[in-house]
């Protein structure tokens, strides 16, 4: 006989599950397979400590320590790889306990791109790299307002798209999607002050709210009731009348519509 | 002296007009509502649109004024991040009055799809509303037909603003 199952919470369970799915995964090919990836790779080794290397979509791909990103850009910089033309993070904190955080450099000469992936955690700070790129600059900004990662030696490190008296860093996965409670009252408060909290009332995002009680905005077709009426004790149901207007159907005779009026 | 008796109640081919400071007043209001010219996304350039020739708003007697002060209208045109809340209020606040405040499309309406951290769920948290106008965006039409809604209420109003009770609160 079959094994026995119980199918309580068979309603819970996903309905589809793919036995056969895999997930995808980017190909990565070895360094060594490029020329001009490779001599960029060596000159990078000679001034540091390259844990990781290979190529992905076409990209050379440097895992270096946190500690050496300044030395390893600036090697990059000499190798020809002159614009930095993204920096920010990525939260791995639930699974690893750690930010990584990239460096996306371009060659306009060599028409090639090289990413630099370092981790720190969230209790350490990285070195700016604005000294070797202007473009780090409100980068790095955005990398502190989004993340909460600090950025030593930063000339003007500040939020960049939330407001200054934000609290929380939205990019975070802690950090909820319809945001925290300082979130949802921000405007509010600002504005008004915390008094007003009560006399404005929380956020809707609810687009299929019905209140039934709210006669401003809300009628039910039979309980029509005046504009603003308190409805708490009960409604009166509305008489529906239709028109009795006779129909007049051109497709019948008049002798037909004389009878029926 | 029967053929220059005037017959008040009609005055045709007269030069005389018999109203109510109401209606003299809105009348006023009504056909003369400049908006304030201000965008805040996407439905921003409906608005354009509504403004410019093809649209036409300068027929509505709607004309679009760089200033708070020189505005009665403001079309709040757009999403609304919490950002940016407090700056469109300080511009109603800078209005004179009387003001009346247009919220045009679903994200102006209800926060719309933006249904994140960092919108206003609804302009009516921060400003009262006159006419919410649904749409995503909105086509220059029903800005008209929002506007034309508008003028039919400033009409059905009292000349004197503190006998209007809006259905929001007019806070502050």
């Amino acid at each position: 006989m079959r094994k026995y199952t119980p199918k309580d919470s068979v309603q819970k369970k996903a309905y589809y599950t793919d036995r056969f799915w895999v997930a995808p995964k980017v190909p990565t090919s070895s360094v060594a397979t490029d020329e001009s990836f490779s001599a960029t790779l060596e000159s990078v080794s000679k001034v540091v400590e390259v844990k990781e290397s290979y190529i992905q979509l076409s990209q050379m791909v440097l895992k270096i320590d946190a500690k050496d990103n300044i030395k390893t850009l600036q090697a990059l910089k000499d190798d020809g790889y002159d614009m930095c033309s993204e920096l920010s993070a990525t939260d791995y904190l639930a699974r690893d306990g750690e930010f990584e955080i990239f460096y996306q450099m371009l060659s306009v000469s060599k028409a090639k791109r090289v990413r630099v992936l370092c981790r720190i955690k969230p209790t350490e700070a990285i070195e700016s790299t604005v000294p070797l790129f202007k473009s780090a600059n409100f980068a790095e900004r955005e990398m502190y307002d989004m993340f909460g990662i600090y950025v030593n030696n930063h000339p003007y490190l500040k939020r960049l798209i939330m407001p200054d008296d934000w609290s929380g860093h939205p990019l975070l996965k802690t950090y909820p999607l319809q945001g925290d409670e300082t979130a949802s009252w921000y405007e509010v408060d600002k504005i008004f002050g915390k008094e007003y909290r009560d006399v404005i009332g929380p956020e809707n995002r609810d687009p299929a709210k019905i209140d039934r009680y709210d006669t401003k905005r809300f009628s039910r077709v039979g309980y029509e009731v005046g504009f603003g009426t308190d409805i708490s004790q009960g409604e009166s149901e509305t008489k529906i009348e239709y028109s009795t207007t006779i129909l007049v159907d051109y497709n019948k005779s008049q002798k037909q519509l004389k009878e029926r009026k | 002296m029967a053929q220059h008796q005037i017959n008040y109640a009609s005055s045709a081919g007269l030069p005389l007009a018999l109203t109510t400071v109401d209606k003299l007043v809105n009348w006023g209001r009504s056909n003369s509502l400049w908006p304030l010219t201000y965008g805040l996304a996407c439905c921003a350039i409906e608005m354009m649109a509504s403004g410019g020739s093809r649209y036409d708003f300068d027929r509505f007697g709607t004309i679009f004024r760089a200033s708070p002060r020189q505005a009665d209208v403001m079309i709040l045109a757009g999403t609304l991040s919490k950002k940016h809340a407090e700056f469109a209020r300080r511009l109603y606040d800078q209005m004179t009055e009387p003001k009346w405040v247009i919220s045009m499309g679903s994200c102006a309406n209800t926060g719309g799809m933006f249904n994140t951290y960092a919108t206003v769920q609804g302009v009516d948290r921060i400003v009262p509303v006159d006419i919410y106008l649904p749409g995503c965006a909105p086509r220059p039409e029903t800005l008209q037909y929002a506007l034309m809604m508008l003028q039919k209420k400033i009409r059905s109003e009292s000349a004197n603003m503190k006998n209007n009770t809006k259905q929001n609160l007019r806070l502050v």
